[in-house]
Protein backbone atom coordinates (compact mmCIF):
# COMPACT_ATOMS: atom_id res chain seq x y z
CA UNK A 1 0.00 0.00 0.00
CA UNK A 2 2.73 2.41 0.98
CA UNK A 3 4.69 1.48 -2.09
CA UNK A 4 1.72 2.31 -4.35
CA UNK A 5 1.28 5.68 -2.71
CA UNK A 6 4.94 6.49 -3.15
CA UNK A 7 4.74 5.54 -6.83
CA UNK A 8 1.72 7.81 -7.31
CA UNK A 9 3.46 10.69 -5.59
CA UNK A 10 6.53 10.23 -7.75
CA UNK A 11 4.47 10.30 -10.96
CA UNK A 12 2.63 13.45 -9.82
CA UNK A 13 5.94 15.15 -9.05
CA UNK A 14 7.32 14.28 -12.48
CA UNK A 15 4.23 15.61 -14.24
CA UNK A 16 4.26 18.82 -12.16
CA UNK A 17 7.94 19.34 -12.89
CA UNK A 18 7.39 19.10 -16.64
CA UNK A 19 4.50 21.57 -16.49
CA UNK A 20 6.59 23.93 -14.39
CA UNK A 21 9.51 23.71 -16.82
CA UNK A 22 7.21 24.45 -19.78
CA UNK A 23 5.79 27.52 -18.01
CA UNK A 24 9.24 28.86 -17.23
CA UNK A 25 10.38 28.36 -20.84
CA UNK A 26 7.33 30.21 -22.16
CA UNK A 27 7.93 33.16 -19.84
CA UNK A 28 11.56 33.34 -20.88
CA UNK A 29 10.55 33.39 -24.55
CA UNK A 30 8.03 36.20 -23.88
CA UNK A 31 10.60 38.24 -22.01
CA UNK A 32 13.16 37.91 -24.79
CA UNK A 33 10.54 38.86 -27.38
CA UNK A 34 9.59 41.98 -25.41
CA UNK A 35 13.24 42.95 -25.21
CA UNK A 36 13.60 42.73 -29.02
CA UNK A 37 10.60 44.97 -29.67
CA UNK A 38 11.81 48.62 -29.32
CA UNK A 39 9.73 50.72 -27.04
CA UNK A 40 7.95 53.63 -28.67
CA UNK A 41 9.56 56.97 -27.91
CA UNK A 42 7.69 59.91 -26.50
CA UNK A 43 5.21 61.60 -28.82
CA UNK A 44 6.84 64.40 -30.91
CA UNK A 45 3.52 66.19 -31.39
CA UNK A 46 2.91 68.66 -28.59
CA UNK A 47 -0.58 70.20 -28.76
CA UNK A 48 0.40 73.06 -26.47
CA UNK A 49 3.38 73.99 -28.57
CA UNK A 50 1.36 73.82 -31.76
CA UNK A 51 -1.30 76.06 -30.24
CA UNK A 52 1.29 78.63 -29.19
CA UNK A 53 2.88 78.47 -32.64
CA UNK A 54 -0.49 79.10 -34.25
CA UNK A 55 -1.10 82.05 -31.93
CA UNK A 56 2.24 83.58 -32.89
CA UNK A 57 1.50 82.95 -36.54
CA UNK A 58 -1.86 84.73 -36.27
CA UNK A 59 -0.20 87.76 -34.72
CA UNK A 60 2.36 87.88 -37.53
CA UNK A 61 -0.37 87.50 -40.12
CA UNK A 62 -2.36 90.32 -38.59
CA UNK A 63 0.68 92.60 -38.62
CA UNK A 64 1.39 91.98 -42.31
CA UNK A 65 -1.96 91.95 -44.13
CA UNK A 66 -4.57 94.66 -44.55
CA UNK A 67 -7.22 95.17 -41.91
CA UNK A 68 -9.98 93.96 -44.22
CA UNK A 69 -8.07 90.81 -45.10
CA UNK A 70 -7.34 90.04 -41.47
CA UNK A 71 -10.99 90.52 -40.52
CA UNK A 72 -12.00 88.26 -43.41
CA UNK A 73 -9.67 85.48 -42.27
CA UNK A 74 -10.71 85.88 -38.65
CA UNK A 75 -14.43 85.78 -39.39
CA UNK A 76 -14.63 83.44 -42.38
CA UNK A 77 -11.52 81.26 -42.17
CA UNK A 78 -10.14 82.22 -45.57
CA UNK A 79 -8.70 85.23 -47.32
CA UNK A 80 -9.16 86.80 -50.75
CA UNK A 81 -6.36 88.18 -52.90
CA UNK A 82 -7.11 89.98 -56.13
CA UNK A 83 -5.45 88.80 -59.27
CA UNK A 84 -3.08 91.25 -60.89
CA UNK A 85 -2.42 89.84 -64.33
CA UNK A 86 -4.39 91.51 -67.11
CA UNK A 87 -4.84 90.34 -70.70
CA UNK A 88 -1.76 91.07 -72.76
CA UNK A 89 0.64 90.53 -69.88
CA UNK A 90 -0.16 93.82 -68.21
CA UNK A 91 -0.24 94.11 -64.46
CA UNK A 92 -3.08 95.71 -62.56
CA UNK A 93 -2.53 98.12 -59.71
CA UNK A 94 -3.08 96.78 -56.24
CA UNK A 95 -6.28 98.66 -55.54
CA UNK A 96 -9.33 97.30 -53.85
CA UNK A 97 -12.72 98.92 -54.54
CA UNK A 98 -14.28 100.59 -51.60
CA UNK A 99 -10.99 101.85 -50.18
CA UNK A 100 -11.24 105.44 -49.12
CA UNK A 101 -10.07 107.92 -51.69
CA UNK A 102 -9.06 105.36 -54.29
CA UNK A 103 -10.44 104.00 -57.47
CA UNK A 104 -9.61 100.94 -59.48
CA UNK A 105 -7.05 101.68 -62.15
CA UNK A 106 -7.42 98.30 -63.74
CA UNK A 107 -8.07 98.20 -67.44
CA UNK A 108 -9.85 94.88 -67.18
CA UNK A 109 -13.33 94.16 -68.39
CA UNK A 110 -14.89 95.10 -65.03
CA UNK A 111 -13.04 98.32 -64.47
CA UNK A 112 -16.25 100.30 -64.14
CA UNK A 113 -17.48 98.07 -61.34
CA UNK A 114 -14.12 98.24 -59.63
CA UNK A 115 -13.78 94.47 -59.55
CA UNK A 116 -10.62 92.67 -60.55
CA UNK A 117 -10.88 90.27 -63.50
CA UNK A 118 -10.13 87.33 -61.22
CA UNK A 119 -9.24 86.67 -57.60
CA UNK A 120 -7.95 83.96 -55.32
CA UNK A 121 -9.31 82.47 -52.13
CA UNK A 122 -6.61 81.33 -49.73
CA UNK A 123 -7.38 78.54 -47.28
CA UNK A 124 -4.95 77.17 -44.69
CA UNK A 125 -3.32 73.97 -45.91
CA UNK A 126 -5.68 73.69 -48.86
CA UNK A 127 -5.34 74.55 -52.53
CA UNK A 128 -5.72 78.14 -53.66
CA UNK A 129 -8.95 78.73 -55.53
CA UNK A 130 -9.06 81.01 -58.57
CA UNK A 131 -12.46 82.46 -59.47
CA UNK A 132 -14.12 85.35 -61.25
CA UNK A 133 -15.55 87.82 -58.70
CA UNK A 134 -18.07 89.32 -61.12
CA UNK A 135 -19.81 86.01 -61.87
CA UNK A 136 -18.57 83.75 -59.03
CA UNK A 137 -17.34 81.33 -61.67
CA UNK A 138 -14.90 78.84 -60.19
CA UNK A 139 -11.81 78.58 -62.37
CA UNK A 140 -9.24 76.18 -60.97
CA UNK A 141 -7.38 74.92 -57.93
CA UNK A 142 -3.71 75.62 -57.38
CA UNK A 143 -2.20 73.16 -54.98
CA UNK A 144 0.86 74.68 -53.37
CA UNK A 145 2.60 74.13 -50.09
CA UNK A 146 5.64 75.41 -48.26
CA UNK A 147 7.52 72.47 -46.78
CA UNK A 148 10.38 73.23 -44.44
CA UNK A 149 12.91 70.54 -45.21
CA UNK A 150 15.81 72.07 -43.30
CA UNK A 151 14.82 70.77 -39.87
CA UNK A 152 14.65 67.15 -38.86
CA UNK A 153 11.11 67.19 -37.55
CA UNK A 154 7.81 68.51 -38.79
CA UNK A 155 7.70 70.19 -42.17
CA UNK A 156 4.28 71.81 -42.07
CA UNK A 157 3.91 75.44 -41.07
CA UNK A 158 1.15 76.55 -38.70
CA UNK A 159 -2.14 77.28 -40.45
CA UNK A 160 -1.84 81.07 -40.27
CA UNK A 161 1.76 80.96 -41.43
CA UNK A 162 0.63 78.92 -44.42
CA UNK A 163 -1.97 81.56 -45.24
CA UNK A 164 0.56 84.35 -44.80
CA UNK A 165 3.09 82.59 -47.01
CA UNK A 166 0.49 82.25 -49.78
CA UNK A 167 -0.56 85.88 -49.36
CA UNK A 168 3.04 87.12 -49.53
CA UNK A 169 3.83 84.92 -52.50
CA UNK A 170 0.73 86.03 -54.44
CA UNK A 171 1.12 89.73 -53.73
CA UNK A 172 4.85 89.77 -54.45
CA UNK A 173 5.33 87.33 -57.32
CA UNK A 174 2.06 85.85 -58.50
CA UNK A 175 3.49 84.25 -61.64
CA UNK A 176 6.18 82.47 -59.71
CA UNK A 177 3.96 80.84 -57.12
CA UNK A 178 1.25 79.94 -59.62
CA UNK A 179 3.90 78.48 -61.90
CA UNK A 180 5.14 76.22 -59.12
CA UNK A 181 1.67 75.08 -58.09
CA UNK A 182 -0.09 72.00 -59.39
CA UNK A 183 -3.19 73.18 -61.20
CA UNK A 184 -6.35 71.08 -61.18
CA UNK A 185 -9.97 71.52 -62.06
CA UNK A 186 -12.18 72.59 -59.21
CA UNK A 187 -13.37 69.60 -57.24
CA UNK A 188 -10.17 67.63 -56.90
CA UNK A 189 -9.49 68.66 -53.33
CA UNK A 190 -11.95 71.48 -52.74
CA UNK A 191 -15.66 70.80 -52.58
CA UNK A 192 -17.41 73.03 -55.17
CA UNK A 193 -20.55 73.23 -53.03
CA UNK A 194 -18.55 74.42 -50.09
CA UNK A 195 -16.72 76.94 -52.27
CA UNK A 196 -20.00 78.40 -53.48
CA UNK A 197 -21.20 78.58 -49.91
CA UNK A 198 -17.98 80.35 -48.93
CA UNK A 199 -18.43 82.84 -51.75
CA UNK A 200 -21.96 83.49 -50.53
CA UNK A 201 -20.66 83.93 -46.97
CA UNK A 202 -18.08 86.35 -48.34
CA UNK A 203 -20.73 88.37 -50.13
CA UNK A 204 -22.86 88.52 -47.00
CA UNK A 205 -19.86 89.47 -44.93
CA UNK A 206 -19.00 92.31 -47.30
CA UNK A 207 -22.60 93.46 -47.39
CA UNK A 208 -22.69 93.67 -43.61
CA UNK A 209 -19.46 95.64 -43.60
CA UNK A 210 -20.72 97.91 -46.33
CA UNK A 211 -17.87 97.03 -48.69
CA UNK A 212 -18.54 97.73 -52.35
CA UNK A 213 -17.92 95.18 -55.03
CA UNK A 214 -19.30 92.21 -53.17
CA UNK A 215 -19.55 89.01 -55.09
CA UNK A 216 -22.75 88.57 -57.06
CA UNK A 217 -23.72 84.94 -56.52
CA UNK A 218 -25.25 83.31 -59.49
CA UNK A 219 -28.47 81.65 -58.50
CA UNK A 220 -28.69 77.98 -59.44
CA UNK B 1 28.94 106.19 -49.57
CA UNK B 2 31.11 109.22 -50.28
CA UNK B 3 28.60 111.57 -48.64
CA UNK B 4 28.59 109.46 -45.52
CA UNK B 5 32.36 109.40 -45.30
CA UNK B 6 32.53 113.08 -46.10
CA UNK B 7 30.29 113.76 -43.10
CA UNK B 8 32.82 111.92 -40.95
CA UNK B 9 30.29 109.42 -39.56
CA UNK B 10 32.35 106.34 -40.28
CA UNK B 11 35.69 105.54 -41.90
CA UNK B 12 35.94 105.00 -45.64
CA UNK B 13 35.18 101.50 -46.80
CA UNK B 14 37.53 99.52 -49.04
CA UNK B 15 36.55 99.38 -52.67
CA UNK B 16 36.50 95.57 -52.89
CA UNK B 17 33.03 94.21 -52.15
CA UNK B 18 31.59 90.77 -51.85
CA UNK B 19 29.50 89.67 -54.80
CA UNK B 20 26.40 89.34 -52.70
CA UNK B 21 26.85 92.66 -50.96
CA UNK B 22 26.57 95.30 -53.60
CA UNK B 23 27.12 98.21 -51.30
CA UNK B 24 27.96 100.56 -54.12
CA UNK B 25 24.47 100.17 -55.55
CA UNK B 26 22.66 99.47 -52.31
CA UNK B 27 19.65 101.70 -51.86
CA UNK B 28 20.29 101.62 -48.13
CA UNK B 29 23.67 103.20 -48.74
CA UNK B 30 22.46 105.62 -51.36
CA UNK B 31 19.68 106.87 -49.09
CA UNK B 32 20.72 109.51 -46.67
CA UNK B 33 20.40 108.53 -43.01
CA UNK B 34 18.57 111.77 -42.46
CA UNK B 35 15.52 110.81 -44.52
CA UNK B 36 12.38 110.00 -42.62
CA UNK B 37 11.77 106.71 -44.41
CA UNK B 38 15.15 105.15 -43.79
CA UNK B 39 15.00 102.68 -40.91
CA UNK B 40 18.43 101.41 -39.92
CA UNK B 41 17.18 98.78 -37.47
CA UNK B 42 15.94 95.65 -39.16
CA UNK B 43 14.83 92.21 -38.01
CA UNK B 44 15.13 88.91 -39.83
CA UNK B 45 12.23 86.56 -39.06
CA UNK B 46 11.74 83.03 -40.25
CA UNK B 47 8.67 80.83 -40.27
CA UNK B 48 9.34 77.48 -38.61
CA UNK B 49 7.01 74.53 -38.16
CA UNK B 50 5.94 74.16 -34.59
CA UNK B 51 7.23 77.57 -33.58
CA UNK B 52 5.49 80.22 -35.64
CA UNK B 53 8.08 82.82 -36.50
CA UNK B 54 11.49 82.94 -34.87
CA UNK B 55 13.86 85.88 -34.73
CA UNK B 56 17.02 84.97 -36.63
CA UNK B 57 18.93 88.15 -36.07
CA UNK B 58 18.50 91.89 -35.87
CA UNK B 59 20.87 94.71 -36.27
CA UNK B 60 21.63 98.25 -37.22
CA UNK B 61 22.45 98.68 -40.88
CA UNK B 62 24.63 101.66 -40.06
CA UNK B 63 27.09 99.54 -38.09
CA UNK B 64 29.47 97.63 -40.34
CA UNK B 65 29.86 94.60 -38.11
CA UNK B 66 26.11 94.20 -37.70
CA UNK B 67 25.49 94.69 -41.38
CA UNK B 68 28.02 91.99 -42.20
CA UNK B 69 26.13 89.68 -39.89
CA UNK B 70 22.85 90.60 -41.53
CA UNK B 71 24.27 89.98 -44.98
CA UNK B 72 25.72 86.64 -43.92
CA UNK B 73 22.42 85.55 -42.39
CA UNK B 74 20.54 86.71 -45.48
CA UNK B 75 22.74 84.62 -47.73
CA UNK B 76 22.55 81.65 -45.42
CA UNK B 77 18.76 81.64 -45.50
CA UNK B 78 18.70 81.89 -49.28
CA UNK B 79 21.24 79.09 -49.53
CA UNK B 80 18.94 76.95 -47.41
CA UNK B 81 16.23 77.46 -49.98
CA UNK B 82 14.14 80.11 -48.27
CA UNK B 83 12.29 82.93 -49.93
CA UNK B 84 12.77 86.41 -48.51
CA UNK B 85 9.88 88.84 -48.45
CA UNK B 86 9.52 92.33 -47.09
CA UNK B 87 6.06 93.60 -46.02
CA UNK B 88 5.63 96.96 -47.69
CA UNK B 89 2.93 99.51 -48.31
CA UNK B 90 1.87 100.38 -51.82
CA UNK B 91 2.60 104.10 -52.24
CA UNK B 92 -0.33 104.59 -54.59
CA UNK B 93 -3.14 102.84 -52.75
CA UNK B 94 -1.70 102.65 -49.27
CA UNK B 95 -2.54 98.97 -49.10
CA UNK B 96 -0.18 96.45 -47.61
CA UNK B 97 1.49 93.95 -49.85
CA UNK B 98 4.72 92.03 -50.05
CA UNK B 99 7.91 92.49 -52.00
CA UNK B 100 10.17 89.56 -52.69
CA UNK B 101 13.88 90.27 -52.37
CA UNK B 102 16.67 88.15 -53.80
CA UNK B 103 19.60 90.22 -52.66
CA UNK B 104 20.42 92.13 -49.51
CA UNK B 105 20.68 95.32 -51.49
CA UNK B 106 17.09 94.90 -52.67
CA UNK B 107 15.74 95.42 -49.15
CA UNK B 108 13.90 98.75 -49.15
CA UNK B 109 15.41 101.35 -46.84
CA UNK B 110 12.12 101.78 -44.98
CA UNK B 111 11.80 98.04 -44.26
CA UNK B 112 11.64 97.05 -40.61
CA UNK B 113 11.74 93.30 -41.07
CA UNK B 114 12.44 90.60 -43.60
CA UNK B 115 10.44 87.38 -43.41
CA UNK B 116 11.97 84.14 -44.61
CA UNK B 117 9.76 81.16 -45.41
CA UNK B 118 10.16 77.91 -47.34
CA UNK B 119 9.80 78.23 -51.06
CA UNK B 120 6.61 77.12 -52.71
CA UNK B 121 6.29 73.58 -54.02
CA UNK B 122 3.50 71.84 -55.83
CA UNK B 123 1.21 70.02 -53.46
Amino acid sequence: MLLALLALALMAAILAASLFARTIARRRADRSRRRRIPRAGPLSYDPGRERRAEQRARELLRSCVNEEEWAMYRDLGFMRVDGRQLPGGRRAAAVRPGAAGTHNKSEGPDARNGEPPYAYLIYPHKPILAYVPATAQLLSEYCVEFPDLTGGGATRLPASDDVLAKWMALTSDENRVIGRANMHLVGRQLDPARLRRDLWRLSEWERRRGTKGSVRIRRA
Amino acid sequence: MSSASAKGRRPARPETTLWHNRRASSPARCASPDTDTWRPLIKFLRMKPGHGEVLLTEGDRRVDAEEERLVAEFRRQLDEGMWAVVPVENPGSGRREAQMVRDYSDIPPEAERVIFFPRAAGG
